[in-house]
């Protein structure tokens, strides 16, 4: 029969492969937290009433379900920022609603470079600023092209 | 021409929230990423995405790098009647396309 | 291991020349019911990649809405009824409607082909079709009008069990995929049955090595960002092993492709499929 696999041979002959992966510079916490500070000024950032739903765990850098929502009712949301702070730059996308919108509530997929916090931030027409955060680990599938 | 998906209710009902799914086939080449050759494979991306109702804003949205390649994009928008929904998008290469759905309210 | 202790091993005496062709009389009985009743003997512990995959993805699949294959499938839907080539032909005008002339069709392929002497399939013969009756120009695989037209017509089978039939005259391309599969090669020395039947299931990096079926095809996996054949996979899993890829037109790939369907008989057709 064949001998035990994977032997320490095989992880020496994938070893070159891993080390051809992209190493992309990454959007610093500093860089995520001076966005934030410019997006809100003065006010402070509470934590509460916009959520934003990522997995802990995430199979495949390339697509992430996101899902991100206010718990008002959509005219007093002026806007929603998201910013991934392990990605080459930290902007994941905004949001503005219309007099249209139906509920505060958007679904898409992102990319994450790497393990990392993503946070997302509501701004409401009264002025106040809302925040949630999720730290999430990113696997690396084993056999790529 | 970039071919989307929109996914829309048959029928809504007046003032009543209903769900718009997008599906884009757009690569969202990132400009981060390298050919084979290690040259830089230049930015691709649309930017940005807006959707009306009638001439009304639903939703703006700005996009990024990050947003994932063939763009799944879901969002709420509400109708007080029958009308066309618009989505226009635009992004790098002089992207610019317009789609619409009609929307019926009963 | 994908089909039972007894039967698995018996089944492996089908193509190799190990000391286990000298089999003894229970091994034999095994043998013979391993190759007439896959089905039955296989079934309970086929996985689909599917179930090996993520909440995510599987979520991905399973909403039509949701699954960026569609972006594929609608565009394979206006080819169908779009006239091509120099005959200015679409598939409808001779096949009809693809929902009811399809149906069933891509979980019986590849199927045998006498004229060409060699399995075929869907892939090839929907682009046989296009070549020789439509008179369109030859595509590769991996273009999007090949990539959507495999896809909507897949689609039509979709949920539907895969059943392989082997006439006589094919056994020998079944074994020959069968030995591809269990051939060791590439600087990793590996076959692929050493990872999808003897590994699966357990973990390689972050995921869970699956069985190898290739039953969702063309499928759209997120790795690519895109929509891809079963041509371009398999070449992925040579490259991965640091072996010598194939064409998709090279016998090899053909046979293999041939015992890969039969291997994974009674699982659902899933095109188009999401993998990670």
């Amino acid at each position: 029969m064949s001998r035990p696999f994977p032997t320490r041979r095989h992880f020496l002959l994938a070893a070159p492969v891993c080390a051809l992966l992209p190493t992309p510079s990454r959007a610093t916490e500093a860089q995520v937290a001076t966005l934030i500070a410019e997006l809100v000024g003065q006010v402070p950032v509470q934590s509460g009433r916009i959520t934003l739903d990522l997995p802990l765990l995430v199979e495949n850098g390339n697509v992430v379900a996101m899902t991100v929502a206010v718990d008002a009712p959509v005219g007093l949301v002026r806007d929603i920022h998201v910013f991934a702070d392990g990605n080459p730059l930290p902007d994941v996308a905004h949001f503005q609603f219309g007099p249209r919108a139906g509920v505060p509530r958007i679904a898409t997929r992102i990319r994450l470079a790497t393990s990392q916090t993503v946070t997302a931030i509501a701004r409401m027409n009264d002025g106040s600023c809302w925040k949630d955060s999720v730290e999430l680990l990113v696997t690396l599938a084993a056999c790529i092209e | 021409m970039v071919r989307v998906l929109i996914n829309v209710p048959k029928t809504v009902r007046r003032d009543e929230p209903f769900e718009v799914r997008l599906l884009i086939s757009h690569p969202m080449e990132s400009g981060q990423r390298r050919d084979t050759l290690g040259l830089a494979i230049p930015r691709e991306i649309i930017d940005r995405l807006d959707c009306t109702l009638d001439g009304e804003a639903v939703i703006h949205m700005s996009l990024f790098p990050a947003i994932s390649a063939n763009p799944y994009l879901s969002f709420s928008a509400v109708a007080q009647r029958s009308g066309t929904m618009t989505i226009t998008f635009s992004g790098d290469r002089g992207l610019t396309q317009v789609e619409s759905v009609p929307i019926t309210v009963v | 291991m994908i089909h039972g202790g007894t039967s698995h091993r018996a089944r492996r005496g089908l193509a190799d020349r190990s000391p286990r062709a000298r089999l003894p009389i229970a091994a034999t009985i095994a043998l013979v019911l391993a190759i007439t009743l896959p089905l039955t003997v296989a079934n309970g512990q086929l996985r689909s990649g599917y179930d090996d995959a993520g909440p995510q993805t599987r979520a991905m699949q399973d909403d039509d809405t949701a699954n960026p294959a569609f972006l594929w499938v609608r565009q394979g839907q206006t080819q169908w009824s779009t006239p091509t080539g120099t005959s200015q032909k679409s598939c409808a005008s001779c096949h009809g409607e693809a929902e009811s002339s399809m149906t069933g069709v891509a979980a019986r392929y590849p199927t045998y082909d006498a004229a060409y002497r060699r399995p075929i399939t869907l892939d090839e013969r929907i682009e046989q079709c296009r070549v020789l009756r439509q008179g369109a120009a030859a595509e590769d695989s991996e273009s999007d009008s090949r990539l959507s037209l495999s896809a909507y017509v897949g689609l039509q089978s979709r949920g539907m069990p895969i059943r392989i039939d082997v006439p006589p005259t094919a056994r020998p391309h079944l074994d020959a995929g069968k030995a591809f599969f269990n051939l060791r090669q590439g600087q990793l020395n590996l076959s692929c049955a050493q990872c999808h039947d003897q590994l699966a299931g357990q973990r390689l990096g972050g995921s869970t090595i699956p069985q190898g079926h290739a039953n969702g095809y063309p499928e759209y996996r997120l790795e690519w960002q895109g929509m891809g054949s079963l041509y371009r996979r398999l070449r992925n899993c040579l490259n991965g092993v640091r072996a010598e890829p194939l064409p998709p037109e090279s016998a090899e790939l053909g046979d293999l492709i041939y015992f890969l369907a039969w291997r994974g008989q009674g699982l659902r057709v899933e095109t188009p499929a999401v993998r990670p």
